[in-house]
Protein backbone atom coordinates (compact mmCIF):
# COMPACT_ATOMS: atom_id res chain seq x y z
CA UNK A 1 0.00 0.00 0.00
CA UNK A 2 1.01 3.67 -0.06
CA UNK A 3 1.41 5.68 2.41
CA UNK A 4 2.63 9.38 2.26
CA UNK A 5 3.66 11.05 5.45
CA UNK A 6 6.15 13.92 6.33
CA UNK A 7 9.84 12.55 7.45
CA UNK A 8 11.70 15.33 8.79
CA UNK A 9 9.15 17.86 7.51
CA UNK A 10 9.63 16.36 4.12
CA UNK A 11 6.63 15.20 2.30
CA UNK A 12 7.42 11.28 0.88
CA UNK A 13 5.05 8.94 -0.67
CA UNK A 14 6.75 5.30 0.34
CA UNK A 15 5.30 1.45 -0.69
CA UNK A 16 4.73 -0.79 2.75
CA UNK A 17 3.39 -3.95 3.06
CA UNK A 18 -0.01 -3.98 5.43
CA UNK A 19 1.86 -5.55 7.99
CA UNK A 20 5.09 -3.56 7.97
CA UNK A 21 6.76 -1.94 10.45
CA UNK A 22 7.32 1.88 10.87
CA UNK A 23 11.32 0.89 11.36
CA UNK A 24 11.52 -0.87 8.05
CA UNK A 25 9.75 1.52 6.35
CA UNK A 26 11.96 4.25 7.89
CA UNK A 27 15.03 2.54 7.30
CA UNK A 28 14.34 1.67 3.74
CA UNK A 29 13.47 4.89 3.55
CA UNK A 30 17.38 5.74 4.20
CA UNK A 31 16.93 6.82 8.26
CA UNK A 32 19.22 4.32 9.40
CA UNK A 33 19.65 6.13 12.43
CA UNK A 34 16.91 3.57 13.61
CA UNK A 35 18.00 0.40 15.20
CA UNK A 36 15.96 -2.81 16.25
CA UNK A 37 17.34 -3.78 19.30
CA UNK A 38 15.38 -5.71 21.33
CA UNK A 39 12.66 -7.68 19.65
CA UNK A 40 10.47 -7.30 22.81
CA UNK A 41 9.27 -3.29 22.06
CA UNK A 42 11.41 -2.55 25.64
CA UNK A 43 15.00 -1.21 24.35
CA UNK A 44 13.79 1.94 22.73
CA UNK A 45 16.71 1.93 20.12
CA UNK A 46 14.10 2.37 17.19
CA UNK A 47 12.40 5.60 18.91
CA UNK A 48 11.52 8.55 16.34
CA UNK A 49 8.75 11.18 16.99
CA UNK A 50 5.37 10.84 15.17
CA UNK A 51 3.25 13.96 15.55
CA UNK A 52 5.99 15.27 18.13
CA UNK A 53 5.76 12.31 20.85
CA UNK A 54 7.90 9.36 21.09
CA UNK A 55 6.92 6.16 19.94
CA UNK A 56 8.98 2.49 19.46
CA UNK A 57 9.25 2.53 15.74
CA UNK A 58 9.28 -1.31 15.72
CA UNK A 59 5.87 -1.74 17.00
CA UNK A 60 3.73 0.68 15.16
CA UNK A 61 2.36 -0.62 11.97
CA UNK A 62 3.58 1.69 9.36
CA UNK A 63 0.14 2.38 7.48
CA UNK A 64 -0.70 4.08 11.08
CA UNK A 65 1.55 7.00 9.79
CA UNK A 66 -0.21 7.61 6.89
CA UNK A 67 -0.71 11.21 6.54
CA UNK A 68 1.40 11.86 9.68
CA UNK A 69 4.23 14.03 10.72
CA UNK A 70 7.94 11.68 11.33
CA UNK A 71 10.78 13.47 13.34
CA UNK A 72 14.15 11.10 13.53
CA UNK A 73 17.28 11.93 14.69
CA UNK A 74 18.73 13.29 11.14
CA UNK A 75 15.89 15.60 11.45
CA UNK A 76 17.24 17.47 14.72
CA UNK A 77 20.75 16.95 14.26
CA UNK A 78 21.89 20.34 15.54
CA UNK A 79 20.28 19.72 18.82
CA UNK A 80 21.58 16.09 18.62
CA UNK A 81 24.97 17.32 18.20
CA UNK A 82 24.96 19.39 20.97
CA UNK A 83 23.40 17.12 23.59
CA UNK A 84 25.63 13.86 22.14
CA UNK A 85 28.80 15.63 22.62
CA UNK A 86 27.84 16.39 26.37
CA UNK A 87 27.34 13.16 26.28
CA UNK A 88 30.36 12.07 24.83
CA UNK A 89 32.62 14.62 28.01
CA UNK A 90 30.31 12.90 30.64
CA UNK A 91 31.01 9.30 29.72
CA UNK A 92 27.90 8.17 28.92
CA UNK A 93 28.59 7.26 25.06
CA UNK A 94 31.03 3.99 24.51
CA UNK A 95 29.22 1.39 21.62
CA UNK A 96 27.07 4.61 21.01
CA UNK A 97 24.65 1.93 19.63
CA UNK A 98 21.64 2.81 21.69
CA UNK A 99 22.70 7.13 21.46
CA UNK A 100 19.95 7.83 18.25
CA UNK A 101 16.84 6.54 20.28
CA UNK A 102 17.98 7.85 23.90
CA UNK A 103 18.91 10.92 21.90
CA UNK A 104 15.59 11.55 20.41
CA UNK A 105 14.19 10.45 23.93
CA UNK A 106 16.07 13.26 25.56
CA UNK A 107 15.26 15.72 22.82
CA UNK A 108 11.74 14.85 23.40
CA UNK A 109 11.46 14.86 27.10
CA UNK A 110 12.91 18.95 26.86
CA UNK A 111 10.07 19.53 24.77
CA UNK A 112 7.47 18.04 27.24
CA UNK A 113 8.98 18.84 30.34
CA UNK A 114 10.20 22.11 32.17
CA UNK A 115 12.90 21.54 34.91
CA UNK A 116 12.71 17.90 35.20
CA UNK A 117 13.91 16.34 38.90
CA UNK A 118 15.99 13.69 38.77
CA UNK A 119 13.05 11.48 39.43
CA UNK A 120 11.21 12.79 36.30
CA UNK A 121 13.80 12.72 34.34
CA UNK A 122 15.09 8.48 35.53
CA UNK A 123 11.06 7.75 34.74
CA UNK A 124 11.09 9.62 31.48
CA UNK A 125 14.33 7.48 30.38
CA UNK A 126 13.10 4.54 31.63
CA UNK A 127 12.05 3.08 28.12
CA UNK A 128 15.89 3.59 26.89
CA UNK A 129 18.14 1.01 27.45
CA UNK A 130 21.74 1.03 27.47
CA UNK A 131 24.13 -2.21 28.11
CA UNK A 132 27.51 -0.56 28.47
CA UNK A 133 27.10 2.15 30.63
CA UNK A 134 25.67 2.68 34.40
CA UNK A 135 23.31 5.59 33.72
CA UNK A 136 24.90 7.70 35.71
CA UNK A 137 26.79 9.61 32.67
CA UNK A 138 23.83 10.00 31.01
CA UNK A 139 21.80 11.60 33.90
CA UNK A 140 24.56 14.31 34.46
CA UNK A 141 24.25 14.70 30.73
CA UNK A 142 20.79 15.50 30.64
CA UNK A 143 20.96 17.31 33.70
CA UNK A 144 23.69 19.54 31.93
CA UNK A 145 21.72 19.85 28.49
CA UNK A 146 18.77 20.79 30.38
CA UNK A 147 20.39 23.10 32.23
CA UNK A 148 19.40 21.71 35.88
CA UNK A 149 22.76 21.17 37.04
CA UNK B 1 6.44 -12.66 12.88
CA UNK B 2 2.88 -12.23 12.26
CA UNK B 3 0.96 -11.99 9.23
CA UNK B 4 -1.71 -9.18 7.66
CA UNK B 5 -3.63 -10.36 4.56
CA UNK B 6 -6.12 -7.64 4.70
CA UNK B 7 -6.58 -4.01 5.89
CA UNK B 8 -9.75 -2.43 6.82
CA UNK B 9 -10.30 1.32 8.30
CA UNK B 10 -13.88 1.30 8.66
CA UNK B 11 -15.45 4.84 9.21
CA UNK B 12 -17.92 3.92 11.21
CA UNK B 13 -18.48 1.58 13.79
CA UNK B 14 -21.15 -0.50 12.57
CA UNK B 15 -18.95 -1.25 9.67
CA UNK B 16 -16.08 -2.41 11.57
CA UNK B 17 -18.55 -4.55 13.41
CA UNK B 18 -19.69 -6.24 10.15
CA UNK B 19 -16.76 -6.94 9.29
CA UNK B 20 -15.34 -8.58 12.77
CA UNK B 21 -18.23 -10.60 12.73
CA UNK B 22 -18.20 -11.31 8.95
CA UNK B 23 -15.72 -13.81 8.84
CA UNK B 24 -11.74 -13.82 9.97
CA UNK B 25 -11.65 -10.07 11.34
CA UNK B 26 -9.15 -9.02 14.37
CA UNK B 27 -9.24 -5.49 15.71
CA UNK B 28 -6.41 -3.93 15.86
CA UNK B 29 -5.51 -2.27 19.33
CA UNK B 30 -2.27 -0.71 20.04
CA UNK B 31 -0.17 -3.46 18.25
CA UNK B 32 2.60 -3.06 20.63
CA UNK B 33 2.40 -7.29 21.45
CA UNK B 34 1.99 -8.26 17.90
CA UNK B 35 5.30 -8.51 16.62
CA UNK B 36 6.05 -11.20 19.55
CA UNK B 37 3.66 -13.77 17.77
CA UNK B 38 2.99 -15.57 14.99
CA UNK B 39 -0.92 -14.56 14.71
CA UNK B 40 -1.70 -14.37 10.80
CA UNK B 41 -4.49 -12.00 10.73
CA UNK B 42 -7.24 -12.47 7.76
CA UNK B 43 -8.54 -8.78 8.21
CA UNK B 44 -7.25 -6.53 10.64
CA UNK B 45 -9.81 -3.94 11.60
CA UNK B 46 -8.11 -0.37 12.25
CA UNK B 47 -10.12 1.45 14.41
CA UNK B 48 -8.17 4.85 13.68
CA UNK B 49 -10.95 7.05 12.02
CA UNK B 50 -13.40 6.20 14.60
CA UNK B 51 -12.31 9.38 16.96
CA UNK B 52 -12.11 6.79 20.06
CA UNK B 53 -8.42 8.29 20.77
CA UNK B 54 -10.32 10.73 23.91
CA UNK B 55 -10.80 11.41 27.67
CA UNK B 56 -13.66 13.23 28.41
CA UNK B 57 -14.99 14.66 31.70
CA UNK B 58 -18.68 14.38 31.80
CA UNK B 59 -20.94 15.43 34.39
CA UNK B 60 -21.55 11.80 36.11
CA UNK B 61 -18.48 9.83 34.48
CA UNK B 62 -15.05 9.98 33.24
CA UNK B 63 -15.06 8.81 29.72
CA UNK B 64 -11.88 6.84 28.22
CA UNK B 65 -12.00 5.76 24.55
CA UNK B 66 -10.87 2.41 23.29
CA UNK B 67 -7.78 4.55 21.34
CA UNK B 68 -6.91 6.38 24.27
CA UNK B 69 -3.28 5.62 24.98
CA UNK B 70 -1.47 4.68 28.42
CA UNK B 71 0.74 7.94 27.97
CA UNK B 72 -2.66 9.83 27.41
CA UNK B 73 -4.16 8.28 30.65
CA UNK B 74 -0.95 9.25 32.51
CA UNK B 75 -0.25 12.57 31.68
CA UNK B 76 -4.31 13.28 31.96
CA UNK B 77 -5.27 16.21 34.19
CA UNK B 78 -8.66 14.86 34.49
CA UNK B 79 -7.40 11.05 35.85
CA UNK B 80 -4.55 12.74 37.68
CA UNK B 81 -7.54 15.00 39.54
CA UNK B 82 -9.64 11.80 40.73
CA UNK B 83 -9.54 8.96 42.56
CA UNK B 84 -5.81 9.88 44.19
CA UNK B 85 -4.63 9.76 40.57
CA UNK B 86 -4.71 5.60 40.88
CA UNK B 87 -4.57 5.19 36.93
CA UNK B 88 -2.14 7.59 36.03
CA UNK B 89 -0.22 5.87 38.73
CA UNK B 90 -0.85 2.38 37.59
CA UNK B 91 0.25 2.95 34.16
CA UNK B 92 3.21 4.89 34.95
CA UNK B 93 5.72 2.32 35.33
CA UNK B 94 4.93 0.13 31.97
CA UNK B 95 7.83 -0.29 30.02
CA UNK B 96 8.82 3.44 28.52
CA UNK B 97 7.44 6.47 27.71
CA UNK B 98 7.37 5.72 23.61
CA UNK B 99 5.74 2.56 24.81
CA UNK B 100 3.02 3.84 26.19
CA UNK B 101 2.28 6.16 23.63
CA UNK B 102 1.30 3.34 21.96
CA UNK B 103 -1.01 0.64 23.99
CA UNK B 104 -4.13 1.21 24.30
CA UNK B 105 -6.89 1.04 27.16
CA UNK B 106 -9.55 -0.83 25.08
CA UNK B 107 -7.30 -3.34 23.64
CA UNK B 108 -5.77 -4.06 27.38
CA UNK B 109 -9.34 -4.26 29.14
CA UNK B 110 -10.62 -5.97 25.85
CA UNK B 111 -7.92 -8.48 25.94
CA UNK B 112 -8.41 -9.56 29.98
CA UNK B 113 -4.53 -9.45 30.13
CA UNK B 114 -4.05 -11.48 33.45
CA UNK B 115 -0.70 -8.80 33.95
CA UNK B 116 -2.45 -5.90 33.14
CA UNK B 117 -1.72 -2.59 35.69
CA UNK B 118 -4.79 -0.38 34.67
CA UNK B 119 -7.50 -4.02 34.79
CA UNK B 120 -6.33 -3.84 38.37
CA UNK B 121 -6.88 -0.08 39.19
CA UNK B 122 -10.20 0.27 37.10
CA UNK B 123 -11.48 -2.77 39.01
CA UNK B 124 -11.35 -0.58 42.38
CA UNK B 125 -13.46 1.95 40.66
CA UNK B 126 -16.76 2.43 39.72
CA UNK B 127 -15.77 1.34 36.73
CA UNK B 128 -18.04 0.06 33.26
CA UNK B 129 -16.95 -0.53 29.65
CA UNK B 130 -19.28 -0.17 26.63
CA UNK B 131 -19.20 -3.23 24.24
CA UNK B 132 -20.42 -2.02 20.34
CA UNK B 133 -23.45 -5.10 20.41
CA UNK B 134 -22.80 -6.14 24.11
CA UNK B 135 -23.64 -2.87 25.46
CA UNK B 136 -22.87 -1.23 28.82
CA UNK B 137 -22.23 -3.64 31.79
CA UNK B 138 -19.57 -3.47 34.79
CA UNK B 139 -16.38 -4.07 34.45
CA UNK B 140 -16.51 -7.12 36.64
CA UNK B 141 -19.30 -8.46 34.74
CA UNK B 142 -17.33 -8.42 32.00
CA UNK B 143 -14.42 -9.81 32.44
CA UNK B 144 -15.91 -12.82 33.78
CA UNK B 145 -18.12 -13.15 30.91
CA UNK B 146 -16.80 -15.95 27.98
CA UNK B 147 -15.17 -14.44 25.51
CA UNK B 148 -17.51 -12.94 22.07
CA UNK B 149 -16.65 -11.02 18.98
CA UNK B 150 -17.21 -7.61 19.50
CA UNK B 151 -15.59 -3.91 20.13
CA UNK B 152 -15.10 -2.29 23.41
CA UNK B 153 -16.04 1.30 22.31
CA UNK B 154 -15.05 3.02 25.66
CA UNK B 155 -14.82 2.63 29.21
CA UNK B 156 -16.52 4.96 32.03
CA UNK B 157 -15.78 5.41 35.50
CA UNK B 158 -18.68 6.71 38.01
CA UNK B 159 -16.99 10.31 39.02
CA UNK B 160 -17.51 10.32 43.14
CA UNK B 161 -14.85 10.68 45.76
CA UNK B 162 -13.84 7.00 45.59
CA UNK B 163 -10.11 7.61 47.11
CA UNK B 164 -7.63 5.21 45.46
CA UNK B 165 -4.08 3.49 46.01
CA UNK B 166 -1.80 1.11 43.70
CA UNK B 167 0.46 -1.34 44.42
CA UNK B 168 2.56 -3.84 42.51
CA UNK B 169 5.83 -6.08 43.04
CA UNK B 170 7.96 -5.92 39.97
CA UNK B 171 11.15 -7.69 39.35
CA UNK B 172 12.65 -4.63 38.05
CA UNK B 173 11.00 -0.97 37.35
CA UNK B 174 9.72 -0.87 34.21
CA UNK B 175 8.86 -5.09 33.93
CA UNK B 176 5.77 -6.67 34.10
CA UNK B 177 4.40 -6.81 37.39
CA UNK B 178 4.92 -10.21 39.82
CA UNK B 179 1.88 -9.21 41.58
CA UNK B 180 -0.35 -5.41 41.23
CA UNK B 181 -3.18 -4.63 44.03
CA UNK B 182 -5.53 -1.87 44.28
CA UNK B 183 -7.48 -0.49 47.29
CA UNK B 184 -9.89 1.66 47.55
CA UNK B 185 -12.80 3.18 49.60
CA UNK B 186 -15.78 5.32 49.70
CA UNK B 187 -18.19 5.43 52.28
CA UNK B 188 -16.34 3.21 54.32
CA UNK B 189 -17.35 0.29 51.60
CA UNK B 190 -13.55 -0.69 50.85
CA UNK B 191 -12.93 -3.31 47.74
CA UNK B 192 -9.71 -4.72 47.34
CA UNK B 193 -8.78 -6.29 43.88
CA UNK B 194 -5.65 -7.99 43.69
CA UNK B 195 -4.03 -8.82 39.49
CA UNK B 196 -0.66 -10.53 37.56
CA UNK B 197 -1.87 -13.55 40.42
CA UNK B 198 -0.65 -14.52 37.29
CA UNK B 199 -4.70 -14.51 35.77
CA UNK B 200 -6.42 -11.66 35.67
CA UNK B 201 -7.72 -8.68 38.39
CA UNK B 202 -10.08 -10.24 40.99
CA UNK B 203 -11.56 -8.62 43.52
CA UNK B 204 -10.92 -10.38 47.63
CA UNK B 205 -15.29 -10.07 48.37
CA UNK B 206 -14.76 -11.92 51.77
CA UNK B 207 -11.99 -9.46 52.12
CA UNK B 208 -13.53 -6.66 50.93
CA UNK B 209 -16.94 -6.67 52.82
CA UNK B 210 -14.83 -7.65 56.02
CA UNK B 211 -12.83 -4.51 55.45
CA UNK B 212 -16.29 -2.66 55.13
CA UNK B 213 -17.05 -3.62 58.41
CA UNK B 214 -14.69 -1.47 60.48
CA UNK B 215 -11.05 -0.86 60.10
CA UNK B 216 -8.43 -1.18 62.77
CA UNK B 217 -4.68 -2.44 63.15
CA UNK B 218 -5.80 -6.06 63.84
CA UNK B 219 -8.44 -5.86 61.40
CA UNK B 220 -6.02 -4.77 58.38
CA UNK B 221 -3.48 -7.81 58.74
CA UNK B 222 -6.13 -10.22 59.32
CA UNK B 223 -8.27 -8.57 55.74
CA UNK B 224 -5.09 -8.95 54.34
CA UNK B 225 -4.20 -12.50 55.02
CA UNK B 226 -7.95 -12.99 54.23
CA UNK B 227 -7.32 -12.08 50.14
CA UNK B 228 -4.38 -14.06 50.21
CA UNK B 229 -7.16 -16.81 51.46
CA UNK B 230 -9.84 -16.43 48.85
CA UNK B 231 -7.74 -15.47 46.10
CA UNK B 232 -5.85 -18.44 43.54
CA UNK B 233 -2.24 -17.66 42.83
CA UNK B 234 -0.14 -19.23 40.03
CA UNK B 235 3.32 -19.86 39.18
CA UNK B 236 5.07 -18.43 36.24
CA UNK B 237 8.25 -17.39 35.40
CA UNK B 238 8.38 -14.06 37.36
CA UNK B 239 7.22 -15.86 40.46
CA UNK B 240 5.88 -19.08 41.94
CA UNK B 241 2.16 -19.53 43.62
CA UNK B 242 3.60 -19.20 47.21
CA UNK B 243 5.36 -15.91 46.43
CA UNK B 244 2.77 -14.41 44.79
CA UNK B 245 0.26 -15.18 47.85
CA UNK B 246 2.58 -14.07 50.65
CA UNK B 247 3.62 -10.73 48.84
CA UNK B 248 -0.68 -10.56 48.25
CA UNK B 249 -0.70 -10.10 52.27
CA UNK B 250 2.58 -7.13 52.05
CA UNK B 251 0.74 -5.26 49.31
CA UNK B 252 -2.83 -5.57 50.51
CA UNK B 253 -1.82 -4.68 53.55
CA UNK B 254 0.44 -1.59 52.42
CA UNK B 255 -2.42 -0.48 50.07
CA UNK B 256 -5.04 0.04 52.88
CA UNK B 257 -2.40 1.66 55.30
CA UNK B 258 -2.19 4.13 52.10
CA UNK B 259 -5.89 4.62 51.38
CA UNK B 260 -6.48 5.33 55.13
CA UNK B 261 -3.77 8.25 54.85
CA UNK B 262 -5.93 9.75 52.09
CA UNK B 263 -8.77 10.20 53.90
Amino acid sequence: MQIEFAVNDKKVTVEAGIDELLADTLRDYGMLSIRKGCDTSCCGLCTVWLDGKPILSCSVLSFRANGKSITTIEGVQREAEEFAKILAAEGADQCGFCSPGFIMTVLAMKNELKNPSDEEIRHYLTGNLCRCTGYMGHLRAVKKYLGVV
Amino acid sequence: MFTILDLVQPDTIEEAYRVLTGGNGTILGGCAFLRLGSQKIGAAIDLSKLNLNYIKEQDDYIEIGAMATFRDIETSPILNLYFNGVLPKSVGNIIGVQFRSIVTAGATVYSKYGFSDLITALLSLDTEVELHNGGRMPLDVFLNKSNEKDILTGIFIKKNKRMAVYQNLRNSASDYAILNVAVSNINDQWLIVVGARPQRAEIAQKASEALSKGVNIENIEHVSNMAAEELSFGTNLRGSAEYRKAMCRVLVKRAITEVLQCR
